[in-house]
């Protein structure tokens, strides 16, 4: 689904990313973990086309196409869906409102015909169910106000209601008390298939014991240092990140 | 520059949508501004002689007066006497009825949107079209006229209704209140004029439709509307211009007056010709609104979306006579590439248990200068007034400016004053954010400002709302940056 090559980015001038190699199937989870500043933020944001971060080598290759060629609403037209470590606020706009724009634009790019008013809410009935979402928090402007789980939720809901191919998520554990982990992870798990692909960004453990990762990743230092299965995120619970970095050292 | 400037940049780019102007043949008055030019308005209307006595009287005053000076706004000197006061669309005959009316002239309303056909209207609206100086078309009259509801021109009201007019004519807005209005009182040449009688629930939107069509020509039109006791009437009005290169003025004066529990509610969606990208041209719009309050529990409601005008000078205000009478001001204003805006409204308390409540939204974009400015004035005999006024600004990159001039005056100590201000910019998050939902830059910019301004959209009558909602998104495009 998607093939990152070779990919070094970095922001005023900074290099983040120093070469990333990453291949995702349809049908894979993989977890990318590792200690503060690795770049792990970044890649997630490069992936989604944040223009703050400049792509300064590399390529990332998305069903057969060059992605660093689209914008960022192209991406997630094609779909590609970020859940925002930091969900933003927009004052005056309700979710409900934010979604039915969001998704006719991407229907529209498709060459799908809009929802109407009756399959849009039949649709957000649905979705709601799955991530027990309170309609209430719909009709309320986006985020504004939301707690922590709430907006982490609305994340999920967002990503249910626009059904992505590729799915990014950047530290959606964080700030999440254990029930809301789980009514999160809950509903990432019921959206997977084998058609899709799930990038989960992550520097604890915690949240794989929920979403269970096919492939895990270390990024240190912008570079990905180790690869293996779901042991691997349990062997970082226990020994920490140091080893990691002293391993990185003595090479 | 960051994606944010980009973005605005592209967004404010996008053109004037009703720049074309059409040739009709006009009937004008020579260029400049004297005796011999209020006499040719006059005859021209067929005006009784207290009205030329009274215009002649406003213009003996105005040219005493001076230019005011104290609004954050900068524009070349204006030059009185190069301005024509009077052109009128020829037409043969009066026209009595839409048939007779030039087709012409009907093509340029249908193409602003504006069907004067009124039995092909779906909703309850009827229309006074004003062209230039003259009103051109008044629609639903005969329907209105059976609940005893005025609908009509303001040369017509002269003419059909001389007792009103002369009752109230300047019974708010006094001749001599303030330079723009007394150019006004002295030279105007039509409006719109609304009288609804006692007890009358009028039963559908009335609206006055402003086009500017001729070159080097004022508008300067007035509008007068009486609402009797325990009446009810909400008011639109709309404006567009040609794009012209040189400045054109437009200096008009609404008079409210509200007598006992009446209601009336006064919507503006102000889209003249800004000027294009680099400044040049566009409307000087100095315009003079005011309400009375005079009875017990009466309340007008201004609501304003303003978008177009290079310069804008406006303040429509509230004189809060009658005890527990209500004064309101929503307004959304938003300035792009060089357009200058001040702003805001004032609030005169002067009965018992008054009570005013003032939403400005300002939007800046471009290298516009957005100001608001406000005044609230609670007077000794007015007992527990209360107002409450919120200013916020929202910015569009870095090189246009958000002013807030709030002016409190307190003369009665049980007075509840609050005032509340904000200032943000649209952030780079937020557009980001939206994209990454599949939601293109300019439609996000768009949800963006509709969600900033939606407290007082949502006090638009629902007809001019979604147009207003364009409105804004057009009036910011390309603006991104």
């Amino acid at each position: 689904m998607i093939s990152i090559k070779n990919l070094h980015a970095s922001i005023e001038d900074k290099e983040i990313l120093k070469g990333i190699n990453l291949e995702v199937k349809a049908g894979e989870v993989h977890a990318i973990m590792g200690p503060n500043g690795s770049g792990k933020s970044t890649l997630a944001s490069v992936l989604a086309g944040r223009e703050d971060y400049e792509v300064t080598e590399g390529s990332i290759t998305y069903e057969n196409e060059d992605l660093l060629e689209l914008g960022p609403d192209e991406r997630a037209q094609k779909g590609i869906f970020l859940a925002f470590q930091y969900p933003v606020e927009i004052p005056g706009v309700s979710t409900t409102n934010f979604l039915k724009t969001a998704i006719n634009q991407v229907r529209e790019a498709r060459g799908e015909k809009a929802l109407d008013a009756v399959h849009f809410l039949k649709l957000m009935k649905e979705k709601m169910k799955l991530v027990d979402m309170d309609q209430a928090l719909l009709s309320r402007s986006l985020n504004e106000g939301f707690s922590g789980g709430e907006k982490k939720r609305n994340e999920i809901f967002q990503m249910a209601m626009l059904e992505p191919k590729l799915s990014i998520l950047d530290e959606t554990d964080s700030g999440l008390d254990i029930d809301a982990l789980r009514i999160v992870a809950d509903g990432v798990n019921k959206l997977k298939s084998d058609k899709t692909a799930t990038i989960v960004v992550t520097h604890y453990q915690r949240l794989l014991d929920y979403i269970v990762p096919d492939f895990v990743h270390v990024l240190y230092n912008g570079q990905i240092v180790k690869s293996g299965d779901k042991s691997l995120a349990l062997e970082l619970e226990e020994k920490g990140y140091d080893w990691i970095k002293e391993e990185v050292a003595a090479v | 520059m960051s994606t944010d400037e980009q973005i605005l940049e592209e967004f404010t780019s996008k053109e004037y949508e009703h720049g074309w102007s059409v040739d009709f043949e006009a009937d004008e008055a020579p260029l400049g501004i004297n005796e011999d030019i209020i006499h040719f308005i006059s005859a021209k209307k067929e005006e009784p002689k207290w009205l030329l006595e009274w215009r002649l009287k406003a213009f003996r005053q105005w040219q005493k007066m001076t230019e005011p000076n104290w609004a954050n706004v900068k524009y070349p000197k204006i030059d009185y006497q190069s301005i024509r006061y009077y052109s009128a669309p020829k037409q043969d005959k009066k026209p009595k009825s839409l048939d007779e009316v030039d087709p012409e002239l009907l093509k340029t309303f249908e193409r602003l949107g504006i069907s004067l056909q009124e039995q092909k209207r779906l909703t309850g609206v009827a229309v006074d079209a004003v062209i230039d100086s003259v009103s051109v078309a008044t629609t639903f009259k005969e329907k209105l006229s059976e609940l005893g509801v005025i609908f009509c021109s303001f040369s017509e009201a002269v003419h059909e209704h001389p007792e009103l007019v002369k009752k109230y004519l300047g019974s708010v807005v006094p001749a001599n209140d303030n330079y723009f209005a007394a150019l006004n009182s002295a030279v105007f040449s039509d409006g719109s004029f609304c009288y609804i009688p006692k007890g009358v629930r009028c039963p559908m939107e009335l609206s006055t439709y402003f086009r500017i069509n001729a070159a080097n020509t004022g508008q300067f039109e007035r509008t007068l509307i009486v609402a009797e006791d325990d009446s009810y009437v909400s008011y639109l009005e709309g404006c567009t211009a040609p794009m012209r290169d040189e400045n054109q003025l437009h200096a008009a004066v609404v008079e409210i007056y509200a007598a006992k529990n009446a209601e009336v509610k006064y919507s503006t969606v102000q889209n003249w010709y800004p000027g294009d990208k680099n400044g040049k041209g566009g409307i000087y719009n100095f315009v003079t609104k005011r309400g009375i309050c005079a009875g017990d529990h009466a309340k007008i409601s201004w609501t304003q979306v303003e978008t177009g005008s290079a310069v804008t000078w406006k303040y429509p205000s509230c004189i809060l006579k009658g005890d527990s009478s209500v004064g309101e001001f929503y307004s959304v204003a938003v300035t792009n590439n060089h357009q200058q805006a001040d702003t805001g409204t004032k609030m005169i308390h002067l009965g018992k248990n008054t009570r005013s409540r003032i939403v400005s939204k300002g939007i800046s974009a471009g290298k516009s200068q957005n100001s608001y400015r406000g005044q609230v004035e609670i007077m000794k005999r007015a007992e527990n007034a209360r107002n409450f006024s919120q200013c916020d600004s929202l910015l569009m990159g870095d090189k246009c400016g958000a002013h807030t001039f709030p002016y409190i005056d307190i003369k009665n100590k049980s007075a509840q004053v609050e005032h509340e201000a904000t200032t943000s910019k649209i952030g780079e998050d937020q557009i980001f954010y939206c994209q990454q939902r599949g939601i293109d830059e300019e439609t996000a910019v768009a949800l963006i400002v509709n969600g900033f301004a939606k407290e007082v959209m949502n006090k638009l009558p629902m007809e001019f709302a979604v147009e207003a909602q364009k409105l804004l998104a057009l009036t910011l495009e390309g603006s991104v940056g």
